[in-house]
């Protein structure tokens, strides 16, 4: 009776809501349930083009919104929302934009690769939406809880979508690997997660910087261990080896465009969640998980330039120079700088639009069935379709970080930063294994140029003319635009970048 | 060493996780014990809700049966979430009431969905 007495007494006050401050998140979330419900009452059939466009109307609403939000944000200074559950700070719109753009271009990409393949349906981008609504949680998480439940919603949906090429053995066999490390890396963080409670008698991560801060902690070794733990969970999901060895299998064996979505805005969101939580609350503990990330990053970008390089597959290709891609963006993070989070963050920002263009491009030319992805296949592509070859190689360039491309800003960004805070062992080989990197890209590109045909090898003609739709050509075409004007003029996405540092705001009370 | 409270508190699971152990093993042994033991073929047959089993113990189910216990696991989570709610219902106020209307009609759009994929038909 008692007890009963004591719990109804309780008054749980309903938390204040800021509604506008979530519209892209309801934009994309509500879009997704009505998609999906118009999708089984009405016989849409094959006008699928209409669910491509509905999914790009909702990102560019969220897109658009998340804008105005930053420019609001930038004006009258960062606020938390729901009672410190999700925080609205520069950073948080950052990575909202950018998943919304990545949603938007993979829409594009994803439209005639259906009708190509002879699939179905709408479900693709109800997943993609609603993935995307875990990429805004994970980027805006103000408490490692929600951080988890952001993670995990992107990260069931991509499971589904790795799945959605039902003709092909390999797409099943993608879904069930990255399902059964995904939930492996997810108990890691989840663990890391309860390590860091314990230490800190809090999951709220303004709480734990208060903590830390006062150096109030009775048990440091329980939030070291939380540390290494959260920092494997996070190394899973960015794919940084030694945790890398499902992302070629994976990219690989998804729907090319869906191996574009995964490169972008999963890698983006994971990397949110990675720079929150580092950067923001844990920079007092810097000595202990700057080491790890400095071996991370070493590591990460040495392995993926040098397997890339032994690869024939060009889908593996680029899952291993995405590999190297996160080792560069980590060099960022372990200069624990200012310089260096937004070294990062324009690094994922440039990076997004290199990747899905690749893909995109890889879409083209994998043609019906998906699988012409050997580097054979590209053997004198400029002939057949010589701007498709040329735009693949200014993607393939960026991603070496060619001068007036966005990679090169993107990599001397991160680079400089390493330097400034006297890590130059991590700067060398980071600039060793960029230019070991760069052979692979040329590789593919003499392919596509130069190589002869020699007797009976598999080309471009032998595998079928290269059919070009509009929305895969108007998708590349805001890649490849978006990559060259950021090589040439940086300093709109650099003050982009710089403008959206994390920051950590005590929670109204 | 002497233990902090911190991990005294721990202790408590460590003397529940050992008198679990404990009573089961005495129930468990003194029935063993007292009670006659006359085994017949009949009383070692599978248990099969009263029925005689027929065929082996690992034959294959049919895979409707799979999107059935999907979609039970989808009212099963449903009430996990309500029975909370419904006994702090005065205190959720009109909030409360709204959020969990906001989960069921969410719920019941995927039920629609499944219903309209044909899930419902037994073929």
């Amino acid at each position: 009776m008692n007890l009963l007495a004591a719990l109804t007494d309780v008054k749980i006050p309903a938390p204040e809501v800021q509604w506008f401050a979530l519209t892209p998140m309801f934009i994309l979330i509500v879009a997704s349930f009505v998609l999906m419900i118009l999708a089984v009452l009405t016989p849409m059939g094959q006008k699928k083009s209409a669910y491509a466009l509905y999914t790009c109307a909702a990102a560019a609403g969220s897109g658009v919104v998340s804008l105005v939000l930053w420019f609001d944000v930038k004006n009258h200074g960062p606020r938390t929302l729901i009672s410190g559950a999700l925080t609205l700070d520069g950073f948080a719109l950052f990575f909202w934009f950018l998943i919304s753009c990545a949603v938007f271009v993979s829409a594009l990409l994803i439209d005639d690769y259906l009708r190509r393949e002879d699939l179905n349906g709408c479900e693709i981008y109800v997943l993609m939406m609603s993935a995307a609504v875990g990429g805004l949680v994970l980027a805006a998480a103000n408490d490692l809880i929600v951080l988890f439940v952001g993670l995990e919603v992107l990260s069931i949906a991509l499971y589904v979508m790795a799945a959605m090429h039902a003709h092909r053995p390999t797409s099943q066999e993608a879904a069930i690997k990255y399902f059964v490390l995904g939930g492996f890396s997810s108990a890691f963080l989840l663990y890391g997660i309860a390590m860091t409670y314990g230490g800190t008698g809090s999951t709220n991560l303004v709480r734990i910087g208060t903590v830390l801060r006062d150096n109030f902690s009775k048990h440091p070794q329980f939030i070291v261990a939380g540390l290494a733990l959260m920092l494997v969970g996070f190394a899973f999901k960015i794919a940084a080896a030694p945790f890398h060895a499902w992302a070629p299998d994976v990219y690989q064996g998804s729907p090319s465009p869906v191996s574009g979505f995964m490169a972008s805005a999963a890698k983006a969101a994971a990397f949110a969640g990675l720079l929150r939580v580092y950067v923001t609350v844990f920079p007092t503990l810097s000595p202990d998980w700057r080491p790890a990330v400095w071996g991370l990053a070493v590591l990460t970008v040495v392995v993926g330039s040098f397997l890339a390089i032994v690869q024939t597959d060009v889908k593996r290709t680029l899952a291993y120079s995405s590999i190297s891609h996160a080792g560069f963006i980590l060099i960022g993070l372990q200069a624990n700088s200012a310089d260096g989070t937004s070294g990062s963050m324009f690094y994922l920002l440039a990076y997004t639009f290199m990747v899905l263009g690749s893909f995109g491009c890889i879409t083209l030319i994998g043609r019906t069935g998906d699988d012409a992805h050997s580097v054979d296949d590209y053997r004198g592509l400029s002939k057949q379709r010589p701007v498709l070859a040329f735009v693949f190689s200014v993607f393939l360039f960026a991603q070496a970080g060619v001068p007036l491309t966005s990679g090169f800003i993107a990599k001397f960004g991160v680079i400089s930063a390493a330097v400034k805070g006297h890590s130059y062992a991590v700067a060398i080989v980071a600039m060793l294994a960029a230019v070991v990197g760069a052979f692979l890209y040329l590789r593919i590109v003499v392919m596509m140029y130069v190589a002869e045909t020699e007797g009976e090898a598999r080309t471009v003609e032998t595998a079928g003319r290269i059919h070009m739709p509009y929305g895969a050509v108007v998708g590349i075409g805001i890649c490849f635009v978006f990559t060259l004007a950021v090589g040439f003029a940086p300093d709109w996405a650099l003050n982009f970048a710089r403008d959206s540092a994390p920051v950590l705001i005590a929670i109204p009370k | 060493m002497s233990l902090s409270g911190f991990h005294r508190s721990y202790l408590n699971v460590v003397w529940f996780i050992g008198a679990a152990f404990i009573i089961v093993c005495l129930m468990m042994g003194i029935a063993r014990t007292l009670r006659p033991s006359r085994p017949n073929r009949q009383k070692q047959m599978a248990y099969e809700s009263g029925v005689d089993p027929v065929g082996t113990g690992w034959s294959q189910s049919q895979v409707r049966y799979y999107f059935f216990a999907l979609l039970f696991v989808m009212f099963d989570v449903e009430a996990v979430f309500i029975f909370p709610w419904a006994i702090q219902l005065e205190t959720y106020g009109v909030f409360g009431l709204v959020e969990m209307f906001i989960f069921i009609i969410i719920l019941t759009l995927g039920l629609l969905y499944a219903w309209k994929k044909g899930v419902l038909r037994w073929v």
